[in-house]
């Protein structure tokens, strides 16, 4: 069965983030002064053939162990949608 | 020796944290204190410390901040010249270019925090080191990384070195410094812990020079830079402390991030204020954060100072004062000034973008006290001095392998077959290595001052001011001089792993020639030394003879030790890495007319063998070689430096550099006299047929103080070399299409250029 994935990869809480700072410093000079807590991630979409989708659920896990993410300092949140 | 970049704990010890649940441990030990190192921090305070205070001494009583096990051994490098402005001990050694110009170099090791995030341990590297170059008044003006990872067949091995060099490069183009050179090593030892060194250089007007001490009661220390966030707070040790159970200590984070724009402001603000006579003292934060940089900047002036914790400006909410004591934060440097510039320091930071606060004052004490509020509660108290003077120094046991004599009987020349039919080219074509692939992801160029970039035996650069804005006064002119500058850094394990004495005066003696072979007179040598685990003796002992071995080459060749870095721990699953000290050495260039020889052959021309025979003729000619290791031989005893020999072509090699009377030249140094002629010929493209190499010891072997140069004038040459005392020899000449060594070695240049070009992108 194939699974449409989408992993989404964020830097986790406490990390930081020069991006999203950057673009919150922005936020101001455009009208935009209400906006705060910007953090830029990555989201990465993928299909995976797998029997189940708890099957697909730890293979992408591990794909993102092995290169998408690196857990010191990303978390990860995979969501699938059966196809 | 000083403390600035981010500690090294053992890998995997980071991510692995466990959260102590039980309070059996006490704070101390959880910290990473020992019981005496308590004992004695009670004594200084007359007191037991509190959590806050503690952890501040832990922070910088931490090998890594304090130089516990290596300092004693650090003395007896030689660290006075004349041109030595200052020497170790803070952030960057300096010495005396001339002409009013003043040369700043460090280098130190982020071996541990690329193990675990290559991109940003790299990354963070790269901006520890320009602070400590900018800290001292100096623009920095090269960037140089000796990078040492495990086999590329090894997915993770390869997985570091691809995030480490991107990491380099993204720091270093974005913040507009160029990174000119560096080493790039392949071997099994460092497969679980890859050794990633920065060296920086600065170029500073004499008078601009600033030191670290704060002084002048009454004056502000003004924290610039990024905010303060839960980065690194103490390295590992902290994080599992089981005293500070505020949320998890598994969701804190241990990796930095860079941020190059910030350091960019950061470099132009601290330079503007620095130029303008604006700030006493000035440090940046780096392990240990904030105690570091206000204890060290009052201790080293005599002063008390407070720190209001309240004025810190945090990146998050609800931060324990440990954790904003002790992190880590990047892009942060701590200037001291007088009230009344305040304003105007005020003015120029918010000119260059930078964040300033007033987050402490000096006093009139000998305290470094912590406050909650100006007016409020004292958090710690303790003695300026006490975290950095009074810091332990052990004596640890150290202790030669105990099959050390046997070890050096075994020769490989007498231990190895010579080579059949066929194995010299493929030995060959093992060792080839075009960096290419690396260097050029790195800007070398920056700046328009590189003469000799990446891939060269030394870097050159033209010294004057890089004169890039106005802050910068060039007292030469943007006309710049025909003066110069030769860089090299140059480490070697298998080497150190057979003989850390002599291997570390063989680095010496290279870095030396490598700096000649780009037209330099040395003057100065600044290490890193990468070591495995100080609780282990052959470890130490390694440590001790490695230093005896620098102290004894730097002392025979002048060249003064203005600084280093002590990297230890270094070792995964419990084995050790090989002793790996790197060497940087800078020279200067008298005259730089024109660009110095590649390394290179030009067709017809003769190549000439320059330096002693005998001493890749005894039978420890082989010891240490890549060719024995590459037939698993790592022992024997290495073939002693001739310094006066040595001397004697370091002057001859720097003079013929350059004077135009050489089309190539290279030292010999990895692979011998096979794998030097080949690098000559695969670079330009030229074939070689040399005779005269009496037989594979003489061929391979990597005894020191030689050089291969290749010239259309070899009697001119011989004549100089005469003068100089040096002897040389015409070995063949240059052109074909194969690279030959009569009786030895026959190869297709076709072939040895697609081994060279296929090692890194194969």
């Amino acid at each position: 069965m194939i699974f449409e994935a989408m992993v989404e990869i964020r830097t986790r809480p406490g990390i930081s983030d020069p991006e999203g700072a950057t673009i919150e410093s922005a936020l101001p000079r455009l009208g935009f002064g209400e906006v705060s807590g910007v953090r830029v991630g990555k989201a990465i979409r993928l299909s995976v053939d797998a029997p189940d989708e708890a099957g697909a659920r730890r293979r992408l896990a591990s794909l993102c162990d092995a290169l998408l993410a690196n857990p010191v300092m990303e978390d990860v949140e995979i969501t699938l949608m059966a196809d | 020796m000083d403390r600035s970049h981010a500690p090294e704990p053992a890998p995997g010890s980071v991510a692995g944290v466990e959260e102590t649940a039980g309070v059996a441990e006490p704070l101390h030990r959880a910290l990473g204190l020992t019981d005496e190192e308590n004992e004695a921090i009670t004594a200084l305070l007359g007191r037991e410390g509190n959590e806050l205070e503690t952890a501040m001494f832990a922070v910088m009583w931490s090998e890594h901040c304090s130089y516990k096990s290596s300092r004693v051994h650090l003395r007896r490098l030689p660290s006075e010249g004349p041109r030595v402005l200052v020497g170790p001990g803070e952030n960057a050694g300096v010495i005396d270019a001339g002409d009013g110009l003043a040369l700043a170099i460090r280098i130190e090791s982020h071996n541990h925090p690329s193990a675990i995030e290559p991109y940003q341990g790299a990354a963070t590297g790269v901006g520890g080191i320009l602070r400590d170059i900018f800290t001292m008044g100096a623009r920095p003006i090269a960037l140089m990384d000796p990078l040492r990872f495990g086999p590329l067949e090894d997915p993770r091995s390869r997985w570091i070195f691809e995030g480490v060099v991107r990491g380099i490069s993204g720091y270093g183009n974005s913040v507009g410094v160029p990174t000119v050179g560096g080493e790039l090593v392949f071997d099994p030892t460092y497969t679980g812990n890859p050794l990633v060194n920065v060296l920086c250089l600065g170029i500073l007007p004499i008078d601009r020079l600033v030191l670290s001490a704060a002084s002048g009661v009454g004056n502000l220390a003004v924290l610039l830079g990024s905010r303060t966030g839960r980065d690194g707070i103490g390295g590992a040790s902290v994080l599992a402390s089981a005293g500070f159970e505020e949320g998890s200590a598994a969701k804190r984070p241990s990796v930095q991030v860079g941020d190059p724009f910030e350091e960019k402001r950061l470099i132009e603000a601290c330079l503007e204020l620095l130029q303008s006579g604006l700030v006493v003292g000035i440090q940046d934060l780096g392990a240990a954060g904030l105690t570091g940089a206000t204890s060290e900047t009052a201790g080293k002036g005599n002063v008390g100072m407070d720190v209001d914790i309240r004025s810190v400006h945090l990146r998050e909410e609800g931060m324990e004062p440990f954790e904003i004591m002790t992190s880590e934060s990047q892009e942060r440097m701590l200037a001291i000034v007088t009230p009344a510039d305040l304003d105007q320091v005020m003015e120029v930071c918010s000119r260059w973008e930078v964040r300033a606060s007033v987050i402490g004052k000096v006093t009139g004490t000998s305290s470094l006290r912590v406050l909650d509020g100006w007016d409020g509660p004292v958090l710690a108290d303790v003695p300026a001095l006490a975290l950095g003077e009074d810091r332990p120094l052990y004596h640890r046991p150290l202790a030669a392998p105990a099959d050390l004599d046997a070890r050096r009987e075994l020769n490989a020349l007498g231990a190895l077959r010579a080579p059949g039919p066929g194995e010299s080219e493929d030995d060959l074509k093992s060792m080839l290595m075009d960096t290419g692939p690396v260097w050029s992801q790195y800007d070398h160029q920056l700046f328009l001052n590189t003469v000799v970039g990446p891939g060269s035996d030394a870097v050159v650069l033209r010294l004057k001011g890089p004169g890039v804005n106005s802050v910068d006064s060039d007292p030469l002119g943007r006309a710049g001089s025909d003066r110069g500058l030769a860089l090299s850094t140059d480490g070697n394990g298998r080497w150190c792993s057979v003989d850390p004495r002599v291997g570390t005066a063989w680095l010496v003696a290279e870095s030396a020639l490598n700096v000649a072979c780009g037209g330099g007179e040395p003057v100065a040598l600044v290490n890193c030394l990468n070591f495995g685990n100080p609780e282990h003796p052959e470890v130490m002992w390694q440590l001790s003879e490695s230093i005896d071995g620098m102290a004894e080459a730097c002392t025979a060749l002048s060249i003064p030790v203005i600084g280093g870095n002590v990297s230890l721990y270094n070792e995964s699953a419990g084995v050790d890495i090989d002793p790996t000290p790197v060497v940087a050495v800078l020279g200067l260039v008298p005259r730089l007319e024109r660009r110095p020889p590649a390394v290179g052959l030009v067709e017809d021309q003769s190549i000439i063998l320059l330096g002693a025979r005998d001493e890749s003729q005894g039978p420890g000619a082989l010891d240490g070689s890549a060719w024995a290791a590459r037939r698993g031989h790592r022992a024997g005893a290495l073939v002693p430096v001739d310094y006066e020999a040595h001397a004697a072509l370091l002057g001859l090699v720097a003079a013929l550099a350059v004077d135009g009377l050489l089309g190539g030249l290279h030292d010999i140094s990895d692979g011998g006299i096979a794998l030097a002629l080949a690098e000559m010929a695969v670079a330009s493209g030229v074939g070689a047929a040399i005779g005269g190499v009496r037989d594979h010891a003489e061929l391979w072997s990597e005894a020191p103080s030689r050089v291969l140069a290749c010239t259309a004038d070899p009697l001119g040459v011989l004549d100089r070399a005469r003068a100089a005392g040096v002897p040389g020899l015409v070995l063949g000449s240059a052109g074909g299409t194969r690279i030959g060594v009569e009786g030895l070695l026959d190869l297709e240049l076709d072939e040895a250029v697609g081994a060279w070009r296929s090692r890194l992108s194969g």
